[in-house]
């Protein structure tokens, strides 16, 4: 457990990153813990959350890429709420998680697959299709029999239906935001 | 008749019909026209605000945009939907390049001149309730989750530590709320599907805060909130069940609705005998 | 033709570093008027300022400009210099290239130096228009007012009035004492609070220098330093002062029980004529018109029919006296932070989440528990304890930035109270980091820990959950790096300090500053840190900033001290650099009367010429603080303010204006 620490640490392109992209400063942290001591998933996570603005300070991305924590927010907000030092924390992790996905540095597997499920509902439904997700998701995340008795009992009370209710597609705003994202991206040299 | 654009979110369609079907039958007796956004699509949810920062804005601004033209305040029933609304109105206002990136690929501006509202408020501010039965001997735990209050912005005026609004409600009700501190605890929400056994863990908790409480029911205001604590109590290995309502059917049976008109019949842990010893159906 | 010799200070590296001393002297050579210019490395020490004083005699100047650092810093220093030289103090400019040009510019040296030349051609264009000022004097009324009795004012007030001078001591509250005499124990020695208080008090009353004036608060300050006239109004209190015996049975006897103590922190409750505890000085009781039954419904009058002296007096009523000072003291303390701002510790509404000054009243001997810790539910001994530090202070989101300076050391000291009364106890401290800077206090920290077995907790805690027997805290561990729940009995806030509610209002009657915190400014952070910038106003205490008892005091000898030097001198020397009218060109529009805000202009009638009597207005020249709203304000330019006239003002803007 030893870290090297120098200029180049401290002022980590990947920290600028989170900042501009959360909209927070990593530096107002005083590490009081208090987003750590209120996270309801914190005996989850491999860090709690101050020690994952902790590294951000210290220009640890590798380990905070592959710390399993971000990806455990449940962006329920308690941190941020009660941060006495007003860093949006769960900004941050959303932060970290838009970086990691875009940079394909997830160190979780489920929880993108799942997202890429739900928002290509979303592009060709224009809603969530819930008995497609879920179906989608446990095929993928290789689990094809999660849920299934929940799913039926569902079924039975009418709560889950087998065809789409369409609003009509948005491949067109899809498009046009991952466009509009690339082209930002190129101009500013972000992600 | 107070006018608002409707937003009831995927899962009123779906998991939580019960919640949509009493949302539209009360709003007619509080004086509440509910007026459908035309095509309204997915607010993005958490998969959004975790993915991409203008996707997060884009989705709701899409929803918000028809209401602004209906010049219309907007409402959502569902705790996450109003909070992704809410948060990205108030991102769009705070980060002017945000707007213009959502500008750009909408086609069109969103000038946020619009009200957003959760289901609550709007009955709050503008239902007229007139109860015709008193929910007499009722112990009601009100659960209001993480995204109705938090963060501050999306509901400056509330205690968030130790909201009230819903107890009111349930005293205006003739119930008696009871005291607990759970009430705004997270059930694991986004992790539903995903990481289960946080959710058991969580959700069971408040359920068994809400019990030590002395509650007969717990009343929530959000379909997530609702299927975590409601469709997997039965997984979480309690020595207990205890049902779950939504608050608008709290309000549906004071106005005298029956049972299965208000969808309580879809619930996993059924509200039904314990009613009928109280008297209430 | 002026003689004006000009100094560039280097202040080390300070300006030579950034501003080219050599072109500046250079430039300044060539200035009308200019008989020599010269540098040196450090113009303020004894070689620099015997230069400017050779240089003057050798040369025969009669004007002088140096260029340094700030007119605040160094002024007064080369004044003295001049005078020394034989010149009037006041043929002296400053050019400040210091803090105006080489700390702020030191991104562009060419522009920095351009810069300095500019200033020093604006300095000695005003020093070709200076005239010769003369030091003006008052008298001292030779007396002191403090204001607040508790640790800091008597300290203040016994020094003063050792120094053979009187003092009036006013009070708010019916007894002084202070928050001092609520503590238990002090730390680190573990005195204890009242044993060492109380002889001071009694002091304080025996001490024939030394007025006191309690339940009375001041009300209005006019006039200057040497000179106050303050309006002190004293509460009706309903008992006679002098008929009072101090038996006590009026308190006793009261029907009247719901009022809460404010001095037990509001876990016990109070009579409504009630001395604040049985110290008390003056042992004299007050009936609090609010909560007394007889004010109410015009029936009770039971302390009346008691009283063995007849001192109950209805028909008292507030009184305003109006005494004069040559000196303020201001000591007015603090108050707790108010903790039902934190939801997540309970809204200040869980029974069982008591605050420091709460535990400090139970555990005192002579508090409403008599020395037990009981838990407000249902007064059961707690056996976990959870002390969670910083409420109230490092809290941005609270509004409270600040340190509040004493809270690890009262939360160290109340954990070993607790332990030592209760040998069966745990106590769980949460803090953030430990500051115990005091003499003695880093032992006494690490003695809590090793010796009373006190466990400490690096984190905050995050919420206070109220269950059914018990509180749940959830809190964390940084340095393990795990969440820590702890099953509570009794959790104790160690609320912050802030400034009296009323310290704002106290402020813009003094005329003196408050940060943002609304604690009162002292005139410079390091070098005068007990006087205001309201000369004859001085600080002492926490009003200034949170302290603990050995600074308090420390502090308060302090500003004795002040008071002392500035009391002992014969008159007062006032600066001549005022305002002064013209009352041949004054229309008597009275402008300049309803914009000085010291009430430093008077009108008067006046005989202009033989025969022409007329109203115009006049200077107070003990009262005018040179602020120049006057002069800025005249329609007739009637007045000016003396070392800077319009016409010194007028050369400097030529420079500006023809370059």
């Amino acid at each position: 457990m030893r870290i090297v620490l120098g200029k180049e640490q401290i002022e980590s392109a990947f920290k600028k990153k989170v900042e501009i992209l959360s909209n927070q400063r990593i530096l107002s942290c005083y590490q009081c813990g208090k987003c750590s001591a209120g996270c309801p998933i914190g005996y989850e996570m491999d860090y709690l959350p101050n020690k994952i603005i902790r590294m951000l300070q210290l220009g640890m991305t590798d380990d905070v890429m592959k710390s399993k924590t971000p990806w455990l927010c449940a962006s329920c907000q308690t941190c941020t709420t009660r941060c006495p030092r007003e860093i949006d924390v769960a900004r941050v992790m959303d932060a970290i998680r838009i970086i990691a996905q875009v940079e394909n540095r997830s160190p979780v597997k489920e929880i993108p697959i799942f997202n890429q499920i739900f928002l290509k509902s979303v592009e060709f439904t224009g809603r969530v299709f819930e008995v497609g997700v879920i179906g989608a998701y446990n095929f993928f995340s290789l689990n094809p029999f999660k849920d299934i008795p929940l799913g039926i009992k569902m079924f039975l009370k009418g709560k889950l239906s087998l065809m789409p209710h369409s609003a009509g597609n948005l491949r067109g705003l899809f498009k046009r935001v991952r466009e509009k994202e690339k082209r930002s991206a190129v101009s500013d040299q972000l992600l | 008749m107070y006018k608002v654009a409707y937003f009831p979110g995927c899962s009123l369609s779906s998991t939580a019909k019960e919640y949509g079907m009493s949302t539209e039958l009360i709003c007619k007796d509080l004086g509440i026209e509910l007026v459908k956004i035309q095509d309204w699509s997915c607010c993005g949810a958490t998969t959004a605000h975790i993915t991409s920062e203008l996707m997060a804005a884009a989705l709701p601004a899409k929803n918000l945009l028809w209401a602004e033209k209906q010049s219309l305040p907007i409402c959502s029933p569902c705790s996450a939907c109003f909070s992704r609304l809410k948060l990205a109105d108030i991102d769009m206002k705070r980060d002017a390049r945000l707007r213009a990136d959502v500008t750009e690929v909408m086609g069109e501006e969103y000038k946020g001149t619009i009200e957003i509202l959760h289901l609550w408020q709007v009955i709050q501010k503008y239902g007229e309730l007139k109860p015709k039965k008193e929910l007499k001997g009722l112990k009601v735990a009100s659960y209001y989750g993480c995204l109705l209050t938090r963060p501050t912005e999306v509901c400056p005026d509330e205690r968030i530590e130790d909201p009230q609004f819903l107890d009111n409600l349930v005293i205006s009700l003739g119930a008696s709320p009871v005291k607990w501190s759970y009430k705004t605890e997270c059930c694991g929400a986004a992790f539903s599907l995903t990481k289960t056994d946080i959710v058991h863990k969580l959700s069971g908790e408040i359920l068994k805060d809400a019990r030590e409480a002395d509650a007969d029911y717990i009343i929530v205001a959000c379909p997530l909130c609702h299927s975590n604590l409601d469709a997997r109590q039965e997984e979480m290995g309690l020595d207990f069940r205890i049902p779950v309502l939504y608050f608008t059917q709290l309000i549906g049976l004071a106005l005298g609705y029956g049972y299965s008109e208000l969808g309580m019949m879809k619930h996993f842990v059924q509200a039904k005998g314990l009613l009928n010893s109280k008297g209430l159906l | 033709m002026a003689r004006i010799g000009v100094f560039i200070c280097h202040c080390g590296s300070n300006i030579a570093g950034v501003v080219s001393v050599e072109k500046v002297v250079e430039a300044a050579q060539t200035l009308p008027g200019v008989r020599v210019s010269m540098d040196y490395k450090y113009m303020c020490s004894d070689p620099g300022q015997n230069l400017i004083i050779n240089t003057i005699k050798e040369q025969g100047l009669d004007r002088v400009v140096v260029g340094s650092c700030s007119p605040r810093m160094h002024e007064n220093t080369f004044r003295a210099s001049v005078e020394r030289a034989g010149l009037n103090p006041y043929m002296l400019e400053i050019a400040n290239i210091r803090e105006h040009v080489s700390w702020v510019h030191s991104d562009n040296k060419d522009a920095a130096t351009d810069k300095a030349i500019k200033l020093v051609e604006l300095a000695v264009a005003k020093v070709r228009r200076n005239e010769p000022l003369q030091k003006m004097y008052a008298a001292i009324e030779k007396r002191a007012l403090v204001i607040g009795g508790g640790i800091a004012g008597i300290q203040a007030a016994l020094d003063i009035a050792a120094n053979g001078y009187k003092v009036m001591l006013v009070e708010k509250e019916p007894s002084i004492g202070g928050r001092m005499s609520q503590l238990d124990k002090t730390f680190p020695t573990m005195d204890c609070s009242a044993c060492i208080l109380t002889p001071k008090m009694v002091a304080v009353a025996q001490n024939k220098n030394i007025t006191l004036q309690t339940y009375a608060e001041v009300a209005e300050v006019h006039g200057y330093v040497g000179n106050f006239e303050v309006k002190i109004k004293k509460k009706a209190r309903f008992v006679n002062m002098a008929k009072c015996i101090g038996c006590g049975v009026c308190t006793e006897k009261c029907p009247s029980k719901k009022t809460l103590s404010e001095f037990n922190a509001n876990i016990a409750a109070r009579k409504a004529i009630y001395t604040p505890f049985p110290q008390a000085v003056p042992n004299i009781p007050v009936i609090d018109k609010d909560s007394c039954l007889y004010f109410a419904t015009g029936k009770c009058k039971v302390c009346e029919k008691v009283c063995p002296a007849e001192a109950i007096d209805y028909t008292q009523e507030d009184e305003i006296i109006t005494e004069r000072f040559g000196a303020i003291v201001v000591a007015t303390g603090y108050d707790l932070y108010d903790h039902s701002r934190y939801g997540e510790y309970g809204y200040g509404e869980i029974p069982d989440v008591i605050t420091g000054l709460q535990l400090e009243r139970m555990i005192n001997s002579g508090g409403p528990t008599g020395g037990h810790v009981k838990r407000p539910s249902d007064g059961k001994e707690p056996e976990t304890v959870v002390f969670i530090q910083c409420v109230g202070s490092r809290d941005d989101a609270k509004g409270k930035p600040y340190c509040s300076r004493v809270c690890c050391m009262y939360t160290a000291k109340q954990a070993l109270l607790l332990k030592e009364h209760y040998p069966n106890s745990q106590a769980f401290v949460f803090y953030m980091d430990i500051r115990a800077a005091g003499k003695g206090y880093e032992e006494f920290v690490q003695r809590v820990q090793t010796e009373y077995g006190v466990v400490y907790l690096r984190g905050r805690v995050s919420r206070i959950y109220e269950k059914k027997d018990h509180l749940l805290v959830k809190g964390v561990d940084t340095l393990s790096g795990q969440q820590v729940e702890i099953k509570a009995d009794m959790v104790v806030l160690a609320t912050g300090l802030e400034p009296k509610k009323e310290a704002q209002n106290l402020a813009q009657l003094l005329h003196i500053g408050y940060d943002q915190n609304g604690f009162y400014t002292e005139l410079h952070p390091k070098l005068a840190p007990v006087e205001t910038q309201i000369a004859g106003v001085y600080l002492a205490g926490c009003c200034q900033s949170p302290k603990d008892i050995p600074d308090t005091v420390a502090q308060a000898s302090a500003t004795a001290a002040k008071v002392g030097a500035l009391l002992s001198q014969e008159s007062l020397e006032i600066e001549p650099m005022i305002s002064e009218v013209n009352p041949l060109l004054c229309s008597g529009c009275r402008m300049c009367y309803h914009a000085c805000p010291y009430s430093a202009i008077e009108m008067e009638d006046k005989e202009i010429r033989r025969g022409d009597v007329r109203c115009v207005a006049k200077v107070l020249t003990s009262v005018c603080k040179g602020c120049g709203v006057c002069a800025a304000g005249c329609y007739c330019k009637a007045i000016d303010l003396k070392g800077w006239t319009d016409r010194q003002l007028m050369e400097e803007i030529g420079v500006l204006r023809y370059r």
